[in-house]
């Protein structure tokens, strides 16, 4: 209401904002230790010169697509040995948690290749993904959407980056009852969480090649929540002066998308929680669904990959499944890792095959069976 | 054409919602109802013939699009006077501004009905909060409807798509209730109540009924806002049992947007809290080709404003006269049939529709008409009608 403009503070906000720099203090900057470089993968190699992967094959399908990222990992010589764990939540003190072996592997090898998990729809059960996210702390989750080349949607060429902040927003799991039928929930925007997810929008649009960054809020309406994730922003911005920053609102964005994508794909788009689980699965839409997107959830220390999409029991064993998003998803994890070259050679054999149209599986149009697929991209390797 | 019933919001929307057809289900509903009944219809007065109608043109294409409807409505004769409150979100150093707002409020009041271009918001924090957002609130125009619909003869990348997007106005994450607790760290709520839940869901339902739609949408994100959103998607849940004749299911938000884009013909009715509404307006008018066509309305117990439904101030092409005044036309006539006058609202919108056919387009559909010369044309169609 208009009654109530007056913001918190306004005038302290003032005062404060005239007597520091334009910026923080380089000392907070220091404590919170994100100057270098955020989310470095720092695993090593081990003395018969691989890595170490936690394999989480996940239900339903997920031990058939993770055979066939296995066979088509061994078949290209990637340095990278597997070892898989199983996730099933246990019953300790009284809670489901997540088997300390699995746990003890990913901290061991700092990152996992993950499978679909089937969240068991229930009381007071918390999903397995967020139980991931939380324990090894993956703050920012990746989200690119490629259109494919033999699989026509709507819309060509399609070819954007988005990054959702992935710890806080409206997804901190603060609610309350305040009477009966009223109910509040907290959407929590903190700057901590905010730059870190910045700092690596930035580094990542570095990585990949890409000159922009934009920022997605909806501040004309949350000014101070999503006001603090873009001041944040533009902050950060400064110290990234090869990349070119902006910001949208979030309304702009959605209708922007849908009309024409094209003016996305050379920016790496950047959000809060909320609008960055809408819109990252609308792209997702755009290109033909989650079978075919890829999906890397970023922490400090540990990183897993994963295919978003669901564990499909109905086709469980029936070897009908594509296993695409998770190969994608491995693509990026070598890319994380530092091999690049491995995830460029195994990219073009996935987009040969799909563009051949000849070995697809049936959700693209096909008839070929899982490992007929994964033999195809096989033979495509160089 | 979008001149079918879909349009026909109000009246007929609330004569088809009939209490007598809703069973008293569980003590909830029993107690209160929030919901807007048949007898609560309001109708604007007359005024030696002519109905009193408050214009607020609003900022960036604002002027020049309600400029527009002026001179339709002035050439078809529509028996219309304009109240017109010139309110500008834009900061011009002019004190005035919330006075002005003031007086819209108040003529809003008056005259129960309106007709809004989009106010801008700034993004500074010193800045003051939304026009728009303040309006609804203190109207209390709940029910925002947006209508999303293939116009004939303009291909856009999907087809045959007719859906309706009911979106919560006045509470969730549009509270404006945020505060800092220590430096960087902000808490923003997002307020579900069971009552505004429940008269957002039976407006829903009601308009469904009354413009023989099959089937409404529940958009939540229950499964992680467990308690809020759950409110609400039970809330639906619990209205739709009272109309057994209407479909109902429910969606999570990222699953209806990706829904949204690749296979948008499933939906009809979508009922939602506040911020999922604005996204998906504005996925829905990306499909079907932009904010400039799409029209829509705000709906409350006793004042009507009826606004384009997807709401773009157009500060950038502000003045040029580029701007598509279809929304705002269209807009213009759902509160003609609001009114009941139907012959004219027919007239008006099936021109509009006639003209794009026929190829006179604005830039923002491709062609190079002016805004002045599209609606030249219109008055043209009309003529011939």
């Amino acid at each position: 209401m208009l009654a109530g403009r007056s913001f918190a503070a306004p005038a302290r906000q003032c005062l404060r904002r005239a007597n520091a720099p334009s910026r923080w203090t380089p000392a907070l900057v220091q404590s919170r230790g994100y100057a270098a470089e955020v989310a470095k993968f720092k695993g090593q190699k081990g003395n018969d010169g691989k890595y170490t992967v936690t394999l989480i094959e996940g239900d339903g399908i997920g031990p058939e697509i993770a055979q066939s990222v296995k066979d088509i990992y061994s078949a290209a010589n990637v340095p990278i040995k597997w070892e898989p764990v199983d996730v099933t939540p246990r019953l300790k003190d009284g809670k489901t948690v997540i088997p300390d072996e699995a746990i003890e592997s990913v901290t061991r090898n700092l990152v996992a290749l993950k499978g679909p998990l089937a969240t068991p729809v229930g009381k007071g059960h918390v999903s397995l993904n967020l139980t991931l996210r939380r324990t090894f702390n993956l703050f920012a989750n990746v989200r690119p959407c490629r259109s494919i080349v033999g699989y026509k949607t709507p819309y060509d060429d399609v070819d954007t980056v988005l990054i959702r902040e992935n710890t806080e927003g409206e997804y901190s799991g603060i609610e309350h009852v305040v009477v009966d039928g009223v109910v509040q929930s907290i959407k929590l925007i903190t700057r901590e969480a905010s730059e870190r997810v910045l700092r690596y929008a930035f580094q990542h649009a570095r990585d990949i090649g890409r000159k922009k960054v934009r920022a997605v809020h909806k501040a004309t309406i949350m000014k101070m929540s999503d006001g603090l994730f873009l001041s944040t922003a533009r902050d950060v911005a400064r110290d990234f002066p090869d990349i070119e920053f902006d910001a949208e609102l979030l309304d702009n964005t959605c209708l922007k998308m849908v009309t024409d994508p094209l003016p996305y794909n050379d920016k790496v788009l950047v959000m809060p929680n909320l609008y960055g689980d809408i819109l990252s699965d609308m792209c997702a839409g755009l290109i033909g669904g989650l079978g075919l997107t890829p999906s890397g959830n970023i922490g400090d220390e540990c990183s897993i990959f994963e295919a978003v999409h669901g564990s499909a029991p109905d086709i469980q064993g029936k070897q009908l499944a594509n296993p695409t998003a998770l190969l994608l998803s491995s693509m990026m994890m070598l890319r994380h890792m530092g091999l690049g070259d491995h995830a460029n050679n195994i990219e073009q054999a996935i987009f040969k095959t799909i563009a051949e149209g000849k070995t697809i599986t049936g959700d693209l149009g096909g008839k070929a069976k899982t490992y007929e697929y994964a033999d195809a991209v096989i033979k495509a390797l160089k | 054409m979008l001149s079918r019933s879909s349009q026909k919001t109000a009246q007929t929307l609330l004569r088809g919602a009939r209490p007598a057809s809703r069973c008293i289900a569980g003590p909830s509903m029993a107690t209160r109802s929030m919901a807007t009944v048949n007898h609560d219809i309001f109708k604007p007065t007359k005024f030696g013939g002519k109905y009193t109608v408050t214009l607020i043109p609003g900022d960036g294409i604002g002027a020049e699009v309600s400029e527009s409807v002026k001179q339709i409505f002035k050439a078809d004769n529509v028996p219309i006077e304009w109240e017109q409150v010139n309110v500008t979100g834009v900061e011009t150093g002019n004190k005035h501004s919330e006075e002005l707002f003031r007086e819209a409020i108040a003529s809003l009041k008056r005259n129960k009905l309106g007709l809004k271009g989009i106010l801008h918001t700034p993004i500074e924090r010193s800045g003051h909060q939304s026009f728009n957002v303040a309006l609804r609130q203190e109207l209390d125009i709940y029910a925002s409807i947006v209508l999303i619909k293939n116009i004939p003869g303009y291909e856009t990348r999907h087809k045959d798509i007719d859906l309706c997007i009911i979106r919560e106005n006045t509470e969730g994450e549009y509270s404006g209730l945020e505060h800092q607790s220590v430096d960087g760290v902000v808490e923003s709520l997002k307020i579900i109540t069971r009552a505004k839940s429940e008269r957002i869901a039976k407006f829903a339902f009601a308009f469904a009924l009354a413009n023989n739609r099959k089937k409404v949408t529940c958009i939540h994100k229950a499964n992680i806002m467990k308690l809020a959103d759950g409110l609400f998607r039970n809330t639906c849940k619990k209205v739709s049992e009272d109309y057994p004749t209407v479909e109902y299911n429910d969606m999570i938000v990222d699953n209806a947007s990706m829904q949204c884009v690749s296979r948008p013909q499933q939906f009809d009715v979508m009922v939602m809290p506040n911020l999922y509404g604005g996204i998906l307006s504005n996925i829905g008018a990306g499909l079907v080709g932009g904010p400039g066509i799409v029209p829509g309305c705000n709906m409350g117990r006793n004042v009507a404003v009826f606004e384009p439904g997807c709401r773009h101030v157009g500060l950038d092409i502000k003045g040029k006269d580029q701007a598509n005044p279809s929304a705002l036309i269209l807009s213009a006539a759902m509160l003609l049939r609001h009114l009941g006058l139907d012959d004219h609202a027919n007239r008006i919108s099936q021109s509009v529709y006639r003209v794009i056919e026929e190829g006179t387009r604005t830039r923002d559909m491709g062609g190079n008409s002016t805004t002045q010369e599209f609606t030249r044309s219109i008055l043209n169609a009309m003529e011939k009608a």
